[in-house]
């Protein structure tokens, strides 16, 4: 058991840490949340460059060969600051790259992404589908050697800038089979897809995307047809351990942004740190953004776990664990501001709305909270 | 980054929950089974148990009788023991005085009390709380007058757990009433046998004896019973409170009291099935679980600090604060679960299911957790300004 950081790590946090405070300061993102884009593509070539976005992939398509660990530490710089570029789409479509595609798909689709040259984005959410990565409407029909995509997905994460969209579609079976589910990639401009931009109460963008009868050739078919539903869980399971690694940026920042706060704010004649009750609930702040590092850490350790209940056990307990505790950082984090707190002007505002999507993205409370106490380990020894 | 056992790790723990399951006598074990209050001789039994195996002060150096585990065997053998239910042993001498005494006391006094400690021949207890002096510990009034070649002891003392059957009290007195209150005070050793010492033990609400007063009246005790220099005891007891903060979560102890409530929730039919199969209770069984794998890994990541030889981090400070908060989760769960068997208080056998009998107890007893050893609220005022900085008035 070792938590410290190895030397290459510490030189990777570093260097996020100082991209974060000298180029990428809350302003950066509040500037870019009113553009098109909502990001910046030349700061996207940056960090391909730096290897950033191929820390977790093997080197055979372009990236370091090191661990999800490693894009756990670089988001958690990236959530403190609130770096808008798309790294939780980017790792959360790549895994499925990663996992589900053959080696031409990866160079094809994946090396572009990891360099930076390119993005990607997973569709998966349906109107109906909420968390259920099962839960597939959007049909693929088998069209000679073809197949024939046709659906609606919605809030596809930087589905509006992506050059490439993998997308869930039904090849066989009823609703939320888990069998029929296959994986595809389509681009933006085919025949048949069309991609609205909408926005995300972060700041963010997404798009809509209907897909009306969108023609790919098999090789643009991910993994063995119909078998999706396993890397597509598995592909949940990043984004919520992504979610977990921002999230725990985001707190470490309220909570210190809340602590100065208290500590230069006067009322009655002095600093209103110096009330117990003020006092008790930044403690509070405290206990939460702790257990916020450490549960992101597990799920960033467990997340490529060979025993899938390990793994989905410490996901969903460090998903429940961020809902709780980051929801309340956040909250009371605007609620110790007062009103100033209230202001688009100030910052605190932009971390609790990032909370909540982060939240909400990969699972909500419910969602985990069902999952766990589904899991065979939850009644392991109960008998 | 691993947060997996070694191989070693695991042996080890095998090796110590097989040790556990065979050295628990009969009688103590069908106790721990209904995780029931053990009395003191169960207690000091099983203290003797573990004495003879040499394991009864895994955190005391090798050449004053520890095993020379580091800090991650010692985590190991503590959960093991929460998890197997066994008589938790008192800590005022094993925990509290012994370490003092080995960091601040003389030869003499080592040798004369350390041994009997490891061994249980004789108990201890502590005098630090008193009526007035709670949370604000400091401020407490039990004179030890200099007489010259001893200390006359005057006051009263309270919540001094095991004093009825102590041989020993260790006590914080004021020495010098005329400074600052920290600079006052004495870390005193007295012989509960000396003459003008009484003890009077209360009930606590889990029905059980535990807590007691204990009141000095003109009470002599040799000079040679003072541990380190005069006025210096503030200090030594305040160094004490960093010891073993990788083991006040007590994960084992909550772990084990979820699957209990688990196994009752299994059992219980409500509306034709089993209680933990309604989705409503099961969620509330989940999230207290989810609550308790996250303290699990804050405690690993303190407790691979404190292996590594780091100071201990803010990870650290916040382990007993949640975990006595869960601990006391899993007893109103257990309770809710229990429906109309948790109305039962003490009948006889039978009356409720064996694995029921013992819990309003524990749900009495559990709220003292958050109180002893610092209560968390001044666990919070001391994050407040220790940790986070924020200003004092």
């Amino acid at each position: 058991m070792d938590f410290d950081l190895s030397d290459d790590q510490k030189m990777l946090v570093d260097t996020v840490q100082s991209f974060v405070k000298k180029d990428s300061p809350v302003e950066r993102f509040r500037k870019l949340r009113d553009t098109e884009l909502g990001w910046d593509k030349e700061v996207w070539k940056q960090m391909g460059e730096l290897g950033w976005l191929g820390v977790m992939f093997s080197e055979s398509v372009g990236g370091l060969g090191m661990s999800f660990v490693e894009a756990g530490l670089i988001l958690e710089q990236l959530g403190t600051t609130l770096v808008p570029e798309p790294m939780i789409p980017h790792l959360v479509a790549g895994s499925v790259l990663m996992h589900a595609g053959d080696a031409g798909q990866q160079e094809q689709f994946l090396a572009p992404a990891i360099s930076g040259d390119q993005c990607l984005a997973l569709a998966t959410t349906e109107e109906q589908s909420r968390h259920n990565v099962c839960d597939v409407k959007t049909q693929a029909k088998k069209n000679g050697g073809d197949y024939q995509l046709s659906g609606k997905k919605r809030w596809v994460l930087d589905g509006h800038a992506a050059d490439h969209i993998v997308v869930s579609a039904r090849t066989s079976g009823g609703d939320r089979d888990r069998d029929g589910v296959s994986l595809f990639v389509v681009d933006p401009g085919m025949p048949g897809l069309e991609i609205q931009r909408v926005d995300c109460m972060d700041g963010h963008k997404a798009a809509l995307v209907n897909l009306d009868g969108v023609i790919v050739g098999k090789d643009r078919l991910l993994g063995e047809q119909g078998k999706a539903a396993a890397v597509l869980e598995h592909a949940m399971d990043y984004g919520a351990a992504a979610a977990c690694a921002e999230g725990s940026g985001n707190m470490q920042t309220v909570l210190m942004m809340t602590r100065n706060y208290l500590a230069e704010r006067k009322q009655f004649g002095v600093a209103i740190g110096s009330f117990q009750a003020l006092q008790h609930r930044t403690v509070d702040m405290f206990v939460e953004t702790e257990l916020g590092k450490s549960t992101a850490i597990m799920a960033m350790l467990k997340i490529e776990d060979k025993n899938a209940d390990e793994r989905q056990r410490a996901i969903s307990a460090a998903k429940t664990q961020l809902w709780a505790g980051g929801g309340f950082v956040t909250r009371q984090g605007i609620q110790l501001h007062g009103g100033i707190g209230v202001t688009d002007e100030h910052d605190v505002g932009l971390y609790f709305k990032r909370m909540h999507i982060l939240n909400t993205l990969f699972g909500d409370e419910q969602f985990h909270t069902t999952r766990f106490a589904s899991l065979p380990s939850f009644v392991e020894h109960v008998a | 980054m691993d947060m997996s056992f070694s191989p070693e790790q695991i042996a080890f723990r095998n090796e110590v929950r097989e040790w556990i399951n065979s050295a628990m006598p009969a009688h103590i074990k069908k106790k721990a089974e209904v995780d029931g209050n053990f009395e003191m001789k169960e207690i000091m039994e099983w203290h003797r148990v573990l004495a003879k195996k040499g394991w009864v002060a895994p955190h005391w150096p090798k050449e004053v009788g520890g095993p020379g585990w580091d800090a991650t065997r010692r985590f190991i053998f503590s959960e093991e023991l929460e998890l197997a239910g066994t008589p938790g042993l008192s800590p005022f001498g094993l925990a509290m005085v012994g370490p003092l005494i080995i960091q601040f006391g003389n030869d003499q006094q080592k040798q004369r009390f350390l041994p009997r400690i490891l061994s249980g021949e004789e108990v201890w207890c502590q005098g630090y709380s008193e009526p007035n002096a709670g949370s604000d510990l400091a401020s407490l009034q039990l004179r030890a007058e200099d007489k010259g070649d001893h200390f006359l002891l005057n006051g009263q003392k309270t919540w001094t757990t095991y004093a009825q059957y102590a041989d020993w009290i260790f006590v914080l007195a004021r020495t010098n009433p005329d400074v600052k209150k920290q600079s006052g005070i004495s870390f005193i050793l007295c012989d509960m046998k000396t003459p003008g010492v009484t003890v009077k033990p209360f009930l606590t609400t889990g029905g059980t004896p535990a807590f007691c007063e204990t009141w000095f009246e003109n009470v002599a005790v040799p000079k040679d019973n003072l541990v380190g220099e005069i006025n210096m005891g503030w200090t030594y007891a305040k160094a004490l409170l960093g010891h073993e903060r990788t083991l006040v979560a007590g994960v084992g102890i909550s772990g084990r009291a979820i699957l209990r409530m688990k196994r009752i929730a299994a059992e219980t039919i409500v509306d034709g099935k089993p209680l933990l199969e309604h989705s409503g209770f099961r969620a509330k069984v989940a999230r207290l679980e989810m609550k308790l794998e996250g303290l699990r890994m804050a405690n690993y990541r303190a407790l691979a600090g404190a292996q590594l030889g780091h100071a201990p981090g803010p990870e650290s400070s916040i382990l007993k604060l949640r975990g006595t908060e869960i601990q006391q989760a899993a007893a109103d769960l257990t309770m809710e679960a229990m429906g109309h068997n948790s109305l039962a208080w003490f009948n006889e056998p039978g009356v409720v299911p064996p694995r029921e009998q013992w819990v309003a107890s524990n749900f009495n007893y559990v709220r003292a957790a958050t109180i002893y050893a610092g209560s968390n609220e001044i666990q919070r005022n001391v994050i407040a300004k220790y940790i986070l900085g924020l200003p004092t008035k």
